[in-house]
């Protein structure tokens, strides 16, 4: 199994180790529920050095990430970022990404786990096959990640004397020196809570962990693992891949329109996407939550209630550790997926009233 | 974390037994494999079950695993303070943590079941 620079920290922290995408990972500390709770009020850290860190430079990155990217990297400045597609040619998502501009020709892709070698492989060919005038490099190995998120997140970054994160705005990114290391930081994340990804040298990032967590004590900065990172998500209504989306969903049924510019120009996978947005999808994902006290789960089948015919299926689901509600993501039929729409839950062969709700299933004070 | 005045179940309940009845709940082990519980499904009260049957679930965060009695007879009492704080098996499985009484059908249920050596060595068989 693969490891993290942080794998000896987790371990002396006792964390519960799992194997994620072939990376041996925490998925708690002590409790899944604890962490998810500090993340929400005060502030947890994360290591999600496992992610893929794929860099794009050279004068063609432009014109190539357009092609392989379903949103509009022109409208990224240096130093912004967005959330993006990677799509296969019927339109189906290969990976969900964030694209960070880090200077004029130069991009960050942040990829899934799970997905980083195919990924990898895919832009790859194409690079090679059109001959764009840029590099690809695998940056996954030499760079650790770390993720700080929660309301204390700034408080704590300025605590290890990352001054210039003070005034970074919602999907920017900057150069700074938590700790004194040299690092890349991002205010993104997976929580809905104020937060931030460190991208810091594998061989400096333990010290930096260290650092963070002497430095944050007081602000209640404590380790969460992916278990809290799961429900943290999940109440944002945030996709998982290989739950919520994959090779047979599209952005449109994924109900990530808002990461397709069509009118861009040509990127791969266009224009079975037109056709789709042109005809309407025949399912979307939608956000439900249960009317009485249960759990869904991914596979679980969605009813119509009035007739109990199957029209869809959960993606994603779990009880909201803030609502107490079971919550989750499913796809159904188009029809049935306007907000308020009554839809029932099979669950171990028990049928239950959900509906459909519009997310965010967790809004953060303002 | 295995106490030696209960009796265990292969799925990981414990019984014990008082007089004609008796008081069930899962192990140590089965509530540390399946991590923080958020939710407890229990049957009703006057509920007539037979040893091994399925009574109920447990939902964690990652996982719902079914309950098994361990014993056959009538539910006669619910814990039902495991509605609002699911979380006091995680913290006190063979306590506060009980989940229902068993009024005994047949008090030889009892003897099939494992002892606390015997549930320590099927332990040591099973992976965690």
């Amino acid at each position: 199994m693969k490891h993290t620079p942080l794998i000896d920290r987790h371990r002396a922290h006792g964390a519960k180790l799992v194997d994620f995408a072939g990376w041996e990972m925490p998925i708690q500390y002590a409790s899944v529920v604890d962490e998810y709770h500090r993340v929400r009020t005060k502030a947890g850290l994360f290591d999600v050095s496992h992610m893929g860190r794929i860099a794009v430079s050279g004068p063609g990155s432009l014109a190539f990430l357009q092609r392989m990217t379903t949103n509009d990297v022109r409208k990224l400045a240096v130093g912004q970022a967005h959330y993006s597609m990677v799509c296969n040619e019927r339109g189906g998502i290969k990976d969900d990404i964030f694209v960070y501009r880090t200077a004029e020709s130069d991009y960050l892709l942040c990829v899934n786990a799970s997905n980083r070698e195919k990924i990898l492989q895919w832009i790859t060919e194409h690079q090679r096959a059109a001959g764009d005038a840029c590099g690809i490099e695998d940056r996954t190995s030499d760079l650790a990640q770390l993720a700080v998120q929660g309301p204390a997140s700034r408080d704590i970054l300025l605590a290890v004397g990352a001054d210039n994160v003070a005034g970074l705005k919602l999907h920017h990114s900057c150069e700074s020196r938590p700790a004194g290391i040299p690092c890349f930081v991002a205010r993104t994340g997976y929580s809905g809570e104020l937060g931030y990804e460190i991208n810091v040298p594998a061989d400096k990032a333990a010290d930096l962990w260290t650092q963070l967590l002497k430095k944050g004590e007081d602000a209640g900065l404590k380790p969460a693992g992916l278990g809290a990172r799961d429900l943290l998500r999940l109440e944002m209504g945030y996709l998982l891949y290989g739950n919520d989306i994959g090779e047979d969903t599209t952005p449109l049924e994924a109900g990530a329109d808002w990461t397709v510019a069509f009118q861009k120009g040509d990127f791969i996978g266009r224009q079975a996407l037109q056709e789709q947005a042109q005809a309407g999808p025949a399912r979307r994902l939608v956000a439900f939550e249960l009317l009485e006290k249960a759990v869904p789960r991914h596979g679980f089948r969605i009813l119509d209630p009035s007739s109990s015919r199957p029209i869809g299926e959960v993606a994603s689901g779990n009880l909201s550790p803030l609502l107490q509600k079971g919550i989750g993501l499913g796809y159904v039929l188009s029809s049935f997926a306007p907000p308020g729409t009554a839809l029932a839950i099979e669950i171990r062969g028990k049928i239950l009233p959900a509906a459909v709700v519009k997310p965010p299933f967790y809004k953060r004070k303002a | 974390m295995i106490p030696a005045d209960l009796r265990y179940h292969h799925e990981h309940e414990w019984a014990r037994v008082h007089g004609g009845q008796a008081t069930v709940g899962i192990s140590h082990f089965a509530q540390d494999a399946l991590g923080d519980i958020v939710f407890i499904d229990l049957p009703k009260v006057g509920t007539v079950v037979n040893a091994g049957q399925q009574i109920g679930e447990v939902e964690s965060t990652k996982t719902t695993s079914t309950i098994y009695t361990p014993v056959g007879g009538t539910i006669s009492k619910v814990n039902t303070d495991l509605k609002d704080h699911p979380e006091v098996v995680n913290s006190d499985p063979y306590g506060k943590g009980w989940m229902v009484v068993i009024d005994l059908t047949d008090g030889g249920d009892v003897d099939k079941l494992m002892t606390a050596a015997q549930y320590e060595a099927f332990l040591s068989t099973q992976k965690h």
